[in-house]
């Protein structure tokens, strides 16, 4: 019982939260509806490039680091790196992809 | 001040993505779409470099603190690196590997997450509401990590043939009840154990391991959807423990509309997803298939024959696959096609949804040797036709026009819609070899009594066929 009314407060404090997830699951799902077959490729790319929005986390953390923290200034920098790799990478392939698309 | 700029970054940020996506969708707007969300992108991470304000742990912002000029440079220098490698990669590398491409830049960016969380993780001990996005970030950043390294070094034929590993049911299930209990460890007992918080990073890659190792063949675009929206799900968590609107919306979205992109293609493929992820696709390895006793005998035909055969047709079908794309044959094949129209042949090509490796593959294969995009035609709609075709071209493809899907209820293509070639007056298919395809099951097609082997490298097969042609 104890754990349904923990649950329920939860949702209680969090329900703007919970608005937007819930929206942004529906905007997704609509932003997807129809594509035509030929599209799916290009799109999953630009997908991906998309989720390389972690780079954003990556860097909050670099800034609030420890300069003396050697480890985390590692890793810090790695997740920089990689998140480059994923925006950067992710959008010039995807515009490879939709360079073939033009109308002859 | 800064932080309510920030914020608007952020907004316009999330809102590029979503509208990136939505014009991603159509022909026209695709390309368009792809900038716009690169340059809310680019927003949204120069605000995070500029604007930065930093806040103790309880929120309070502390006005005094400056950043070390260190830091600023090993971002920018992570940034200016990361930009370079990633531009070069994508600009130099051949169409072909663009699913390869797409794997491996999906594994960087849960790569990114999962560090996040493994540096997050001692920095929020008694919280158990950021300890729960800190944990769940790492699980499924590894484990998308490691499946889309392995998903790359399948789709590079370093890693060919599925590896079926003893009692992997078990083996995959110990894990992940490993993976949880480690996870669910840590946020109970708020433990500060590097051991216990390694312990959970390298199950969760084991297991990203193990999830993507038994998949193969047609099944691997699906799974790199899959990982797509696993890596969005991730940031989502990402942006769940800061509160960041810009990493939530983008990890949302992807993560839902990845998802929804996954069962779409698995629907295109007539398999359920869990057919996908738990049966693993054939034995492995050019194994025969059921019925392997009575099949016949194949044909084979020579150039010159084959030159005859289609300079006298009326409709031409082309069915590319995967191995038009490996030897590089597409712009044979258009000049194929250009000139079988000068003589007056129908030419048209046949595009099957899962042909090649990715969806839309073929499309781009065939549109960067500038084949007419009206040329192209979709399953559905060519498949009444190949009963007036005189010639159907296959070449390099092979489940996608496999009968077997239709009448072998103990294939593992059964129920996937094919391409009805057999229904053609002559099936011509060009192969290097008698060698299974990707898929590794027999090819029912190849012993219909209307079937001729076409044997040769596409790109060699069909120069000397152009070339044949010209004689005429």
């Amino acid at each position: 019982m104890e754990l349904i009314r923990q649950a329920f407060s939860f949702f209680g404090a969090h329900q703007e939260m919970i608005y937007f997830i819930v929206l942004s699951v529906f905007v997704g799902i609509e932003v997807i509806g129809g594509v035509p077959t030929v599209l799916h490729t290009p799109l999953m790319s630009g997908a991906n490039a998309i989720h390389g929005v972690v780079i954003v986390g990556a860097i909050y953390v670099m800034l609030n680091v420890n300069p003396s923290n050697t480890l985390a200034l590692i890793l810090g920098f790695l997740a920089v790196l990689l998140g480059t790799l994923n925006v950067v990478g992710g959008f010039v392939v995807t515009d490879r992809m939709l360079e073939m698309f033009k109308k002859k | 001040m800064k932080t309510n700029l920030l914020e608007i970054c952020y907004l316009i940020g999330s809102v590029t993505f979503i509208l990136g996506l939505k014009m991603m969708g159509n022909a026209k707007t695709a390309r368009k779409g792809n900038l716009i969300g690169a340059g809310g992108m680019t927003l949204a991470i120069l605000g995070t470099i500029v604007l930065f304000v930093k806040k103790d742990e309880s929120g309070v912002v502390n006005p005094g603190y400056t950043v070390p000029t260190m830091i600023y440079g090993l971002i920018g220098a992570a940034i200016l690196l990361g930009s370079i490698i990633g531009w070069l990669a994508a600009k130099k590398v051949q169409m072909t590997k663009m699913p390869e491409l797409v794997s491996i830049f999906n594994g960087m960016g849960g790569a990114c997450a999962a560090l996040i969380g493994l540096m997050e993780y001692n920095k929020n001990l008694g919280h158990t509401g950021a300890s729960i996005a800190i944990v769940l970030g790492i699980i499924i950043g590894s484990i998308s990590f490691s499946g889309s390294v392995i998903a790359f070094l399948k789709l590079n034929g370093t890693m060919n043939q599925p590896i079926r590993l003893p009692a992997y049911n078990i083996l995959n299930t110990v894990v992940m009840i490993a993976v949880f209990a480690f996870g669910g460890y840590m946020v109970i007992n708020q433990v500060s154990s590097h051991m216990i918080l390694c312990s959970l990073f390298g199950a969760a890659i084991i297991y990203g391991v193990l999830f993507t190792v038994p998949i193969g063949g047609a099944d691997m675009p699906v799974v790199i959807s899959l990982l797509n929206s696993f890596t969005g799900l991730a940031a989502a968590f990402g942006g769940f423990l800061y509160g960041n609107k810009v990493m939530l919306t983008g990890g949302i979205l992807v993560g839902s509309a990845g998802t929804l992109l996954t069962l779409v293609m698995c629907k295109a493929m007539n398999r359920p997803l869990s057919n996908v992820i738990f049966g693993a696709f054939g034995g492995g390895g050019a194994v025969a298939g059921p019925g392997a006793d009575a099949k016949g005998s194949i044909k084979d035909i020579g150039v010159s024959d084959l030159a005859v055969l289609m300079n006298y047709s009326k409709k031409i079908v082309i069915v590319p696959g995967y191995g038009l794309a490996v030897a590089q044959a597409q712009h044979v094949i258009h000049e194929l096609e250009l000139l079988l129209e000068e003589r007056g042949v129908e030419v048209k090509y046949a595009i099957h949804p899962v042909a090649g490796r990715m969806p839309g593959h073929m499309n781009v294969l065939l549109a960067e040797s500038n084949v007419a995009y009206e040329k192209l035609v979709e399953m559905d709609d060519i498949n009444p036709e190949f009963e007036q075709t005189d010639v159907v071209l296959v070449v390099g493809a092979n489940d996608v026009v496999n009968p077997a899907a239709k009448t072998d209820p103990s294939s593992p293509i059964y129920g996937m819609p094919i391409l009805e070639v057999n229904k053609a007056k002559n099936i011509i298919i060009n192969k290097r070899s008698m060698n299974a395809g990707y898929a590794g099951i027999d090819n029912l097609l190849f012993y219909d009594p209307k079937s001729s082997m076409f044997f040769g490298d596409a790109k060699k097969a069909l120069t000397e066929l152009v070339a044949e042609l010209k004689t005429m």
